[in-house]
């Protein structure tokens, strides 16, 4: 578990990014970070690897300060997953992948057949290994900052608008393959983005946010739309135009939901899902 | 013509020195720039400091520098060091310049990604920075190599022999081929060096090679998840 509390970054330039931001982020959970440009969003995740120190209060996981820890060792069992995938473009992608296992004295072997069944794990052929990343589309260097942050085996995985720069096809495919790797491994996952469809998607749980890191509201998807906290949150999730406002007609006894153009979108069901 | 043909040993014995005291002075050079290179780069204080001192000492006359250096650093006015020294202080004057702008050339988000992965500060220069500086510092030690090798002619002045030898030689007894042999043989020195140092790029740059081709390459979809 990742436990703020409130935590306030003031920058050297006098620019408060964060103030009084107290948040619990549940371990093998994915907790989506959500606002408006400038709200804070980078700023709260590099504190959790210590790229950036807060300038008051703490921030602990798993019951740990981490100001306590040193920030070299700290970054290497967190995975970071940048907009632009930062992988180093004069490294192979196997060597990109292998980096910190190497720093962290993994054997050569070892560390490149990891790479290797990461490769498989992010759905990228292995006869890409052996290339370099100038060589790849933006999508697969996406998976490849991912299976480089898979390879330390990390229980903490940090996601910086990871498929903000793909087209919207590759982000949704991108979008599902997250969400299957995340059944398999369970990380704690705390992704950051400013699309909210792309944040319902992802999270379990959802944190929407205004200027200075302020929490609007704290929940799960399902929450969330049920019960917008206050008017900026339901205009921000868009509650009540666009594809997520449908109507309830009824049928031959049956619940149809209806989008705002007319078009049926599908049946209500009642009961929990799966059922 | 003739005195070719009667000096080729003499030729061949000047140019191999002359390639032996070239070589040192680049990477001395090369390694004394790397440090100061990054004090360049890395504080806006030193940068001045650091960049304006490495222009004031190039412009200094070459003989005037191997005048000057003896009496202050104790060292025999006749000497190999001499030259050494003086074409060392050269390079690390056109070089320091370059490994700024190298430095500068990298992507600050590669140098992010590169410290969020948890690379040391240290560790991070040498696997990282200086590499991906590679080309600029590639541009600017093809520069040094040619420089010195023509610098090394004027060592003739202090005693130290080298091609320069054929120009003095050539002058005092009019023999016009000799200085013209001097000249083309310094010529080929250059290119020699620039062509080991532009081969030695595509050995430890192997990446920079890529990337024109590879935006054509540039596969349109993403891979099937397996
Ligand atoms: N190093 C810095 N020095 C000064 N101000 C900074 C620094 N980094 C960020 N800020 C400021 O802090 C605020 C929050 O920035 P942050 O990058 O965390 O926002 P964000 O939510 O990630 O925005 P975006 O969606 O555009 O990425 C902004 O006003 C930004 O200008
Ligand atoms: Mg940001």
């Amino acid at each position: 578990m990742i436990e703020f509390r409130s935590v306030s970054k003031r920058f050297p330039d006098g620019t408060i990014a964060v103030e009084d931001f107290s948040l619990e982020l549940p371990s093998r959970r994915t907790t989506v970070l959500v606002g408006s440009s400038g709200s804070g969003k980078t700023t709260l995740l590099r504190m959790i690897n210590r790229m950036v120190d807060p300038t008051s209060g703490t921030i602990e996981i798993d019951g740990e300060d981490i100001a306590r820890v040193a920030p070299v060792p700290l970054r290497r069992r967190i995975g970071y997953v940048l907009q632009n995938s930062g992988l180093l473009p004069h490294r192979k992608v196997v060597d990109n992948i292998t980096t910190v296992p190497l720093l962290e004295g993994v054997s050569k072997r070892d560390a490149r057949a990891r790479a290797l069944e990461l490769l498989d794990t992010v759905g990228l052929d292995r006869g890409l290994a052996d290339r370099y990343p100038s060589q790849l589309s933006g999508g697969q260097q996406q998976r490849v900052g991912v299976a480089r942050a898979l390879a330390v085996d990390p229980n903490i995985m940090l996601m910086d608008e990871p498929f903000g720069a793909v087209d919207p096809i590759v982000r949704a495919d991108l979008q599902q393959e997250l969400i299957r790797i995340q059944r398999q491994v369970a990380k704690t996952i705390v992704f950051v983005t400013h699309d909210i469809d792309e944040a319902f998607l992802l999270g379990d749980q959802v944190v929407i946010l205004e200027q200075r890191a302020r929490i609007a509201q704290v929940g799960s998807p399902a929450e969330i739309l049920a019960n917008p906290a206050s008017d900026f949150v339901a205009d921000f999730i868009g509650a009540d135009r666009g594809r997520r406002a449908l109507r309830a007609v009824h049928t031959d006894g049956r619940t149809v939901l209806i989008d705002r153009d007319g078009r049926a979108a599908g049946v209500l069901l009642e009961g929990e899902p799966g059922e | 013509m003739n005195w070719l043909w009667n000096n080729l040993d003499l030729v061949l014995e000047l140019s191999v020195e002359h390639l032996r005291l070239s070589l040192p002075p680049i990477i001395l050079g090369f390694i004394v720039s790397v440090p100061l290179g990054w004090l360049a780069y890395r504080y806006k204080l030193t940068r001045g400091l650091v960049l304006t001192l490495a222009g004031l000492l190039y412009t200094i006359p070459s003989l005037a520098l191997f005048v000057l250096l003896p009496p202050l650093l104790g060292i025999s006015f006749l000497s190999e060091l001499n030259v050494l020294i003086a074409l060392t202080i050269y390079a690390v004057a056109l070089m320091t310049r370059s490994v700024a702008d190298g430095l500068a050339s990298v992507d600050p988000i590669v140098r992010e990604s590169a410290t969020a992965v948890g690379y040391s500060p240290w560790r991070r220069f040498f696997s990282v920075e200086l590499p991906l500086a590679g080309p600029v510092l590639l541009a600017g030690l093809r520069v040094v190599a040619v420089s010195t090798v023509s610098l090394v002619t004027v060592g003739v002045f202090v005693g130290v022999r080298s091609l320069g030898f054929l120009f003095t030689n050539g002058l005092q007894r009019g023999i016009i081929v000799e200085i013209v042999t001097g000249i083309v043989m310094t010529v080929v020195i250059a290119l020699i060096l620039d062509g080991l140092l532009v081969l030695l790029g595509r050995l430890v740059l192997p990446w920079t090679r890529l990337d024109a081709r590879a935006r054509r390459r540039i596969p349109v979809t993403t891979a099937v998840p397996a």
